[in-house]
């Protein structure tokens, strides 16, 4: 390819808003999201997958962003950490228990973490503390010791299923 | 890391899929990205083509055939996972799947991605050998049918021509009642295994072994069948004595050895996850 970029236009909803962009093939979708959408809540470290602090929810399933081009994003629904709270600024329930529970310290795996319980728990708001443990198994926190984030996400579990 | 440049081909039909794969050379298919993009990210790989697959149409897809199973290769481990077919007819792999990775990499991850990376100690290959899986290949010069025997030519290196794709893949599941169990060891839930061990049971009336599968991966670069032990248990009684001296055939196999694990280690390993999986097994055969 001799260092050419060959660029697709490519079309998806983000958070619920639908973008439009020229797009280099090879960019991964968490560099997307920050570089040319500005969402710089979604984090990168590792980059090839073994952290899950890219983690964004697309078409309702988490996936490591890292892991999946911008291209193959197409005509997808895409949720990042932004798109968790309310219009309004309401916050999402399991933000409102990392709040209240103290589920973060640097704020580094946050958004990983954030995006993976939302979806686990949205699918299924009865999972059980070894539910939430297998779910972030993937997603690695430097700072918590990942106790107080089990204890948001059962909190955040246990609001969903009363709002239910 | 960044991947480096390539030529992004996203072909819809499997006609077009072979056209690339007649026409391309230094290509890699891309399935769930989730073994290739890391080694695009870290420049391990450096196609000047990438076949995406992920919109090929057909290529995901459970359905029961009078062969057995039938799973489209781009069909993600989160969905063989919740298939009511695979809970039906391959319930060890469901249990097989729960070590596979983590959740985000199993809505993208496909059972076909992880049959082509091959890596020693993946679990699906395991269980893809416990079912004497047959592999449909195609390209632009034919289809033809690989048995998961003859499918490990080496260390991550498939029997697949370059210009060959694994289309789907047949697990030759068992009909009746059997018990099944799965065990691994590994550092960490998610991590890779050190070694893993499937097995499968079937009684017959009188409570007697009358079919015995046993399959281990992480022992070597292919997924290694127990014939030996399958062999010795048949025509025998389910009991702990017997599940024993079977899983200790396990001890007798030729292991490899890397910085970190001694062949030993995963000899000791190989046994005592035969054993567990084989209990596990024998308690559903009898149900
Ligand atoms: S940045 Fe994607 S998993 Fe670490
Ligand atoms: S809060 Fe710092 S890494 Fe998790």
């Amino acid at each position: 390819m001799d260092g050419i970029e060959e660029k697709r236009r490519i079309r998806l909803v983000v958070n619920g808003r639908t973008v439009e962009r020229e797009v280099s093939t090879r960019k991964h979708l968490g560099d997307f999201l920050r570089e040319d959408l500005r969402l710089t809540g979604t984090h990168l470290a590792c980059e090839h997958g073994v952290c899950g602090s890219c983690t964004v929810i697309a078409d309702g399933v988490p996936v490591r962003s890292c892991l999946m081009l911008a291209v193959q994003a197409e005509g997808m629904v895409i949720r990042t950490v932004e798109g968790l709270a309310e219009p309004d600024g309401t916050l999402h329930p399991i933000q409102e228990a990392f709040h209240e529970k103290h589920g973060l310290q640097c704020g580094f795996c946050t958004p990983g973490m954030l995006t993976t319980l939302a979806a686990v728990i949205e699918e299924n708001p009865s999972i059980d503390e070894a539910g939430i443990r297998d779910a972030i198994s993937g997603n690695i926190c430097r700072c918590t010791g990942y106790e107080t984030i089990v204890d948001a996400a059962l909190s955040a579990a246990a609001t969903m299923r009363q709002g239910a | 890391m960044k991947a480096p440049p390539f030529a992004y081909h996203d072909p819809r039909s499997v006609a077009e899929l072979k056209g690339l794969l007649g026409s391309l050379e230094n290509l890699r298919i891309l399935a769930g990205g989730q073994s290739l993009m890391p080694m695009l990210n870290m420049r391990y790989a450096m196609p000047d083509h990438v076949i995406d697959i992920n919109r090929v149409d057909g290529l995901s897809g459970i359905e029961k055939t009078a062969d057995g199973l039938r799973i489209g290769a781009m069909t993600r481990q989160r969905a063989v996972e919740r298939d009511p077919l695979t809970a039906r007819h391959a319930p060890v792999f469901v249990e097989a799947l729960q070590w596979v990775g983590h959740v985000q990499t199993r809505s993208r991850g496909t059972f076909g991605g992880s049959l082509c990376h091959l890596d020693p100690s993946s679990e699906q290959p395991c269980v893809a050998a416990l079912y004497d899986a047959v592999l449909h290949v195609s390209g632009p010069r034919g289809d033809r049918d690989v048995s998961i025997h003859d499918w490990v030519l080496g260390y991550m290196t498939p029997a697949l021509e370059p210009d060959e794709a694994l289309l789907a893949v047949t697990l030759k599941t068992w009909d009746g009642p059997h018990g099944y169990g799965f065990e691994e060891f590994a550092r960490r839930h998610g991590d890779y295994a050190i070694v893993c061990a499937g097995a499968l049971l079937q009684l017959d009336a009188s409570g007697k072994i009358a079919r015995a599968a046993i399959s281990l991966a992480g022992v070597d670069v292919m997924p290694v069948r127990l014939r030996e032990a399958e062999a010795l248990l048949v025509g025998r009684t389910p009991d702990a004595a017997t599940l024993a001296e079977a899983a200790a055939c396990a001890k007798a196999i030729e292991c490899m050895s890397d910085a970190q694990i001694s062949g030993d280690y995963r000899r000791k390993l190989a046994a005592t996850l035969t054993r567990r999986a084989l209990t596990s097994a024998a308690a559903r055969a009898k149900g």
